[in-house]
């Protein structure tokens, strides 16, 4: 017969018991403190606004963080009225930003967006860096009735397919078939021979989407052009040695890759070193995250784009030299594509905010919808599905690293008009590339 | 054993009139977060009653995701938005697909099982992850849920499907706890203990681990169908080893000694998660990882040894002395 442990641990374990209860005790009460302070003395007018972003997991280093410093350097700046003009008002017309950050990093997306919206009582909720969790969020943000700014994910099925009549949200960011088409019109006006392409992409929907669309812009473009492979790693994976492989023995013109964060540099320093950015000309759509991190390591050449006319691609003004210091100032390194993404969608905001002189949700909502503003990448205008999604100019770059200086840098820039780039309203991406870029402007 | 009800199915019955007149009483965002730990509760259900037989699932989000993927499926090529028919098709495919590899997971044990289950469900997650027409990563949604025709809308929409979920995971629990109190139940715990005793005491020790592992295949599949429905999409992350990960936690921390643990488990640790993230937004796991260790340390049994009482010990002990009559 065994005897069992707790006859004899019972004062033990009911003195363990007290211990963990007054733990759970404890951390109760520091949540009912949390939950208590804000509803104490508001005396100044304030917006509260909830911003979800990738604070852990793989998203979090190359986007969710970027764009959070971004965040609160802009509230910060937005609250003091330290932006240039036409932005140096303090606040949202007027009225102080109040933020609360969450973390995209979780499985319950939607049941956090209500309490977001129910429990802490915001205003307007920016965020969402997963093209999955956009399109979770919004038809619940359509439900809610809520202000949601979209600020960076890339599927461009959210206005043409989940929420095809949207009343509260909108994207301030450009949707992903600009990157890939403007990548190909590059190769166009940059006369890189292109008869053989091939593409190392992630297998997920984003790589799958960037492939897909650069693929097809390029037969478009150049008549007659072959693939000569595609490769579909898995995402995270960190070793490419065969697929690079792949990539050696058939010679393709034209590299295509959407890799971003870790899988891009681990790309970079085993295709550097096998040669591949010599034997063809590599183009990464998202380069410019990581150019300033490799430095000498990335090779001259590349063709390298940041999603948008951000960071290096950005064009020079005020706003952009201003953004640049002091984010710089603020956290040691220069901003990268989904910290402007980020900026740009809190500006839109603020323009809209003043424009209609508050920051009432459906103020707000009048504003924005068409709005056109400057942000630190130049302007952006919310021209499609019904003034809700955004278009903006955009640009590529070959990346050269100057030795003497250790700066590293992008040379021949060339810029695309958003309408050259970007479907018109009303027609499907793929569609509009299939069908030969009806419409484009490129002039 | 006994046709009489136990004391956690009378507690069942008296908790499902409460749980569903709590969704009009608390907050709408904590029914949401209740609404969600159901259906996950139920996966971390189908966990715990495999590990009564001593058998670690560690992809028992394969099941989760068929559930997701069949209503999610349905919806999209077929148009069907009947809960109902929708709960049905989440059933029938994880039963078809569990019956099969029953026959394969019902001959192994300990580590082979849980990274065999683990295989199973990143094979789905490698094969939906590259089909493009699902959405690839990304997912797809679902439409908002019927009930016989019947398409209610905003508010009633939310209470009609909050009672609608609480509805089938009560009912689950309540079979499951019957399941478990029968002689086919009981062999499992058997098996944990001395599963070559069990095969000479003249049952199949194969066959009792291939009604469980259907079983809570079965629940399983039944949990992702309402969870996607609360969501509104569903994506290969369902079947991850992270989402499995996650449900093999929650079943050691609220413990395998209730049914009901499972279930109240994944909501604790869902409020958990959301203060964390609300005091800490940058170092939320550190707290959780906190709260999870100290239950551990203090709690080996679990979260339920907390509302459990000494009494229910007694009686719990001179229920198993009276089942294994002249044990060791």
């Amino acid at each position: 017969m065994r005897i069992s442990p707790r006859t004899t641990k019972s004062v033990k374990t009911i003195i363990r018991k007290g211990i963990s209860l007054s733990a759970v005790a404890i951390a109760g009460s520091l949540g009912l403190a949390v939950m208590a302070s804000p509803t104490m003395a508001e005396e100044e007018k304030t917006v509260k606004v909830g911003f979800v972003t990738f604070l852990s997991g793989g998203a979090a280093g190359p986007f969710g963080v970027p764009a959070r410093n971004a965040a609160e350097l802009m509230i910060q700046s937005i609250n003091a009225g330290a932006v240039p003009a036409p932005y140096n008002s303090a606040g949202f017309a007027g009225a102080k930003i109040d933020p609360i950050f969450v973390d995209e990093n979780s499985k319950q997306k939607v049941a956090d967006y209500q309490k977001l919206v129910q429990k802490d009582e915001v205003d307007m909720i920016v965020g969402y860096i997963s093209s999955g969790s956009c399109k979770a969020i919004a038809p619940a943000a359509e439900e809610a009735k809520k202000l949601t700014i979209l600020f960076d994910c890339g599927t461009p099925q959210i206005f043409e397919e989940i929420v095809t009549d949207p009343k509260y949200t909108f994207r301030t960011g450009g949707h992903a078939t600009m990157d890939n088409v403007a990548a190909a019109r590059y190769l166009e006006a940059s006369g890189v021979k292109s008869d053989s392409i091939a593409g190392i992409n992630q297998n997920y929907a984003w790589g799958q989407d960037s492939w897909r669309d650069f693929s097809a812009s390029m037969k478009v473009i150049e008549e007659g052009t072959e693939i000569a492979t595609e490769q579909f790693p898995k995402i995270y994976s960190g070793q490419y040695g065969s697929e690079i492989s792949a990539l050696l023995t058939k010679k393709p013109d034209v590299v295509h890759s959407s890799f971003w964060g870790g899988d891009m540099e681990a790309f970079i320093l085993q295709g550097a070193a096998r040669g591949i950015f010599d034997r063809s000309k590599v183009v990464l759509t998202t380069g410019e995250t990581a150019m300033h991190r490799l430095g000498a390591q990335m090779p001259d050449g590349t063709i390298i784009g940041a999603r948008g006319p951000h960071g290096d691609l950005a064009p020079d003004s005020e706003l952009n030299d201003w953004f640049r210091k002091a984010y710089f100032d603020r956290f040691g390194t220069l901003p990268t594509y989904p910290s402007y993404k980020m900026a740009q969608a809190i500006l839109g905001m603020k323009a809209a905010a003043d424009k209609a002189g508050s920051a009432d949700q459906e103020a707000v909502i009048g504003a924005l919808k068409g709005l056109e503003w400057e942000g630190p990448s130049g302007m952006v205008s919310m021209a499609l599905s019904n003034g809700h999604q955004a278009i903006q100019d955009t640009a590529y770059g070959t990346y050269k690293y100057d030795k003497d200086s250790g700066k590293a840098m992008l040379v021949d820039i060339k810029r695309f008009n958003a309408t050259c780039v970007n479907p018109p309203a009303g027609v499907t991406s793929i569609e509009w590339i299939e069908g030969g870029f009806q419409g484009a402007n490129c002039n | 054993m006994t046709r009489s009800l136990d004391r956690t199915e009378i507690s069942l019955m008296a908790g499902l009139p409460v749980l569903i007149a709590l969704g009009f009483v608390l907050p709408e965002w904590i029914v949401n977060y209740i609404q969600v730990s159901l259906g996950t509760g139920l996966v971390a259900l189908g966990v715990m009653i495999q590990m009564r037989a001593g058998l670690v699932s560690f992809g028992q989000g394969l099941y989760f995701c068929i559930g997701g993927y069949a209503a999610g499926l349905a919806g999209k090529f077929a148009g069907i938005s009947d809960i109902f028919l929708l709960l049905a098709l989440g059933i029938v495919a994880s039963v078809a697909v569990s019956f099969v590899l029953g026959f394969l997971l019902r001959r192994y044990r300990e580590i082979f099982y849980a990274m065999l289950s683990l295989a199973v469900s990143m094979i789905l997650f490698g094969l939906l992850s590259s089909i493009e027409e699902l959405g690839s990563t990304d997912g797809f949604n679902l439409p908002a849920a019927t009930y016989f025709g019947w398409a209610p809308q905003d508010e009633t929409a939310k209470y009609a499907l909050y009672i609608a979920t609480c509805i089938p995971t009560i009912l689950c629990a309540f079979l499951l706890n019957r399941y478990l109190r029968s002689p086919t139940g009981f062999i499992g715990e058997a098996i944990r203990e001395n599963e070559l005793r069990v095969e000479y005491l003249g049952t199949s020790a194969h066959r009792a681990v291939h009604i469980k592992y259907v079983l809570a295949a079965t629940v399983s599949g039944i949990g992702g169908v309402l969870w996607a429905l609360a969501l509104g999409h569903v994506d290969p992350e369902m079947t991850n080893w992270t989402t499995s990960g996650q449900f093999v936690f929650i079943a050691i921390l609220s413990g395998t000694g209730n049914i009901v643990a499972p279930l109240f488990g994944t909501f604790i640790l869902e409020i958990v998660r959301v203060y964390a993230v609300e005091v800490s937004p940058n170092t939320w796991q550190m707290i959780l990882g906190i709260v999870m260790l100290l239950t551990i340390i203090f709690l080996p049994k679990g979260l339920w040894s907390l509302i459990r009482k000494s009494t229910t010990v007694n009686t719990q002990r001179q229920k198993t002395s009276e089942v294994r009559p002249g044990g060791e």
